[in-house]
């Protein structure tokens, strides 16, 4: 079955240059599990085709059930010198949100 | 991290987040040092474009070029702390630190308070970069590894991350108030922390878990349920926020809490967001005091609105210091313009289209053009769902293009308001002509610590 991230986790994402970082909190360790599986830098990447130019990084964080993605290229060439409403990658996060995983 | 239980009571501080950024609010902080029983006041003022801003600011008028919000935010809160003995350590100076500390010595005297006032210098590093080059650093781009040479002749400053030990010192020295430029954010609260419990600057653990506790509250009430990505219907009483509040011991087990009878809440959900904010590898977490590991901490809700952390790890502090350095980068002119249903979104579409063909018609140099349109994608761009944009109540149409300089900028404004009369119909909140914005490239760096660490210099003075 396909489930939007948003029923499952809650993010927030952050800026420094013209990198963002987005954090991912799963509710409990059988959530945490299939984020590991199936929200995979590759996938991070896919998914924001077009907003950012570089690569994705994904770092686990089990101790407090995140995972954390570090986008690189991800705001216009930083906050301050972006064109973009969201200049300083706020709701980076939300869009992540976005995204469908296969839940069994 | 071990525990000691001993019969004497484990000495212990307790730390009051300040505002987390120039333009925060300081009004919560009053009930921290009120009912939070907190000795110390720390914040960040700096983000990297208060920094460009400072340095217009100082150009304009040399007795300028530190954050503004110093004075009023001490004149408000200074009677109380002084009652109760709190002590402010504050990144406020900006650029322009002894000009911030002359500030607030006339403050001090028109409140007939005999205060010491600690300073901390040499995190400003613009006059000194062809040193830091003889000396060998390369001051390439630490992401891209750009020559600097590009940039250099639009630099507006250069400014090292400087971490806690001057910090220290200033308060070793008795200061009641410390100013500094460019620090570390979370340096500005472990400074307190080794101050008060006398850590040893190579008991890593110890100084990472000072760190986390100084990155849990650098950012005001992201860590107490403002912008709060999880349930945030939930958190009581967003207007009467309260700011975090730690209390660190001597073991370096810490306590994160507010102040009773504010709004707000402290919980695993609301510090763990936080813990993450800006990080990139958490078991890497880089400041000029220790390499922290945040994957070996642990973090529990032992009571309503507290959490306990324990157990961050720290290595040895890295060689380099980072600098991060901003230039002048052009300017960005703007326009916006409403259109209403029925087909909000094809009007704004069409305007953009005419704006876009005048745009090249009349010569306006933009290097990038960015089209967005607000109630529909201007904030989640390409990932936007589109499925009910044809029915959409009103949309805003956004433009926004890179010039090379102010007066090229401006000529997007011009071209809006005629749309008023010859452009598609029913048009709402045209807002009049945006002023172009100055922006500001970002250079980070690596320099080698000695060489930066050597002008360092720390002053304290009594009002």
């Amino acid at each position: 079955m396909k489930r939007q991230l948003v029923e499952l986790v809650h993010a927030r994402s952050g800026d420094k240059g013209d990198k963002a970082n987005i954090a991912i909190f799963a509710p409990d360790r059988q959530t945490y599990d299939l984020l590991l599986r199936e929200v995979t830098a590759e996938r991070v990447r896919a998914h924001f085709a077009g907003i950012i130019n570089g690569s994705v990084e994904r770092f686990e964080v089990p101790n407090i059930l995140a995972l954390n993605f570090v986008l690189h290229g991800a705001l216009n060439g930083g906050a301050s010198r972006s064109l973009r409403s969201d200049s300083l990658g706020k709701s980076l996060s939300s869009a992540l949100l976005r995204m469908e995983i296969e839940v069994p | 991290m071990e525990k000691m239980r001993n019969v004497m009571p484990e000495k212990s501080v307790r730390l009051a987040a300040g505002p987390g950024f120039y333009g925060d609010s300081w009004r919560p902080v009053r009930a921290s040092i009120e009912r939070g029983n907190v000795q110390y006041v720390c914040s960040d003022h700096l983000a990297e474009l208060t920094l460009a801003i400072l340095q217009k600011n100082r150009q304009r008028d040399p007795n300028l070029g530190y954050t503004q919000d110093l004075v009023p935010m001490l004149a408000d809160l200074l009677p109380l702390a002084v009652q109760r003995g709190v002590r402010f350590v504050l990144n406020a100076g900006g650029l322009n630190p002894m000009a911030a500390r002359e500030a607030l010595l006339s403050l001090l005297r028109k409140f007939g308070l005999k205060l010491k006032v600690g300073v901390v210098l040499g995190d400003a590093v613009l006059e000194r970069l062809d040193d830091l080059q003889a000396a060998g650093a390369s001051l390439a781009h630490m992401d891209t590894g750009a020559d600097i040479a590009t940039v250099r002749e639009r630099l507006l400053f250069a400014s090292a991350y400087l971490g806690a030990r001057p910090l220290v010192e200033a308060l070793d020295a008795g200061a009641d108030i410390v100013l500094t430029g460019r620090v570390a954010d979370a340096a500005l609260f472990l400074a307190p922390i080794v101050h008060e419990l006398g850590w040893r600057w190579d008991d890593w653990d110890r100084l990472a878990q000072g760190i986390v506790v100084g990155h849990l509250l650098e950012c005001s009430a992201q860590a107490t349920g403002g912008n709060f990505g999880g349930d945030w219907r939930s958190i009581p009483d967003m207007a009467h926020i309260g700011y975090p509040i730690a209390e660190v011991r001597e073991s370096g087990e810490a306590v994160i809490s507010k102040a009773p009878g504010t709004g707000g809440r402290v919980s695993f959900d609301t510090l763990r967001e936080q813990l993450l904010y800006e990080v990139h590898d958490p078991a890497h977490y880089l400041t000029p005091d220790v390499d922290v590991d945040m994957t070996t901490l642990h973090m529990q809700e032992i009571g309503p609105d507290k959490v306990r952390i324990t157990g961050a790890s720290g290595r040895p502090a890295p060689q380099t210091l980072k600098i991060v350095a901003g230039y002048e980068d052009g300017y960005m002119g703007q326009a916006i313009i409403g259109y209403a249903w029925p087909d909000a979104l094809a009007k704004a579409q069409l305007a953009a289209q005419i704006i876009t063909q005048q745009m090249a018609e009349t010569g306006l140099k933009s290097e990038e053009t960015i089209i967005e349109y607000q109630g529909f994608n201007s904030i989640h761009g390409p990932l936007a769902d589109a499925t009910h944009v044809d029915d959409l109540n009103e949309v805003y149409l956004r433009i926004a293009v890179r010039c090379p300089d102010r007066r090229e900028a401006a000529k997007l404004g011009r071209l809006v308001p005629p749309l008023g009369l010859s452009g598609p119909p029913f048009i709402g909140g045209v807002g009049g002509m945006i002023e172009p914005r100055a922006l500001l490239g970002i250079w980070p760096t690596l320099a080698p610590r000695d060489i930066i660490e050597e002008y360092v210099r720390v002053s304290v003075e009594e009002a």
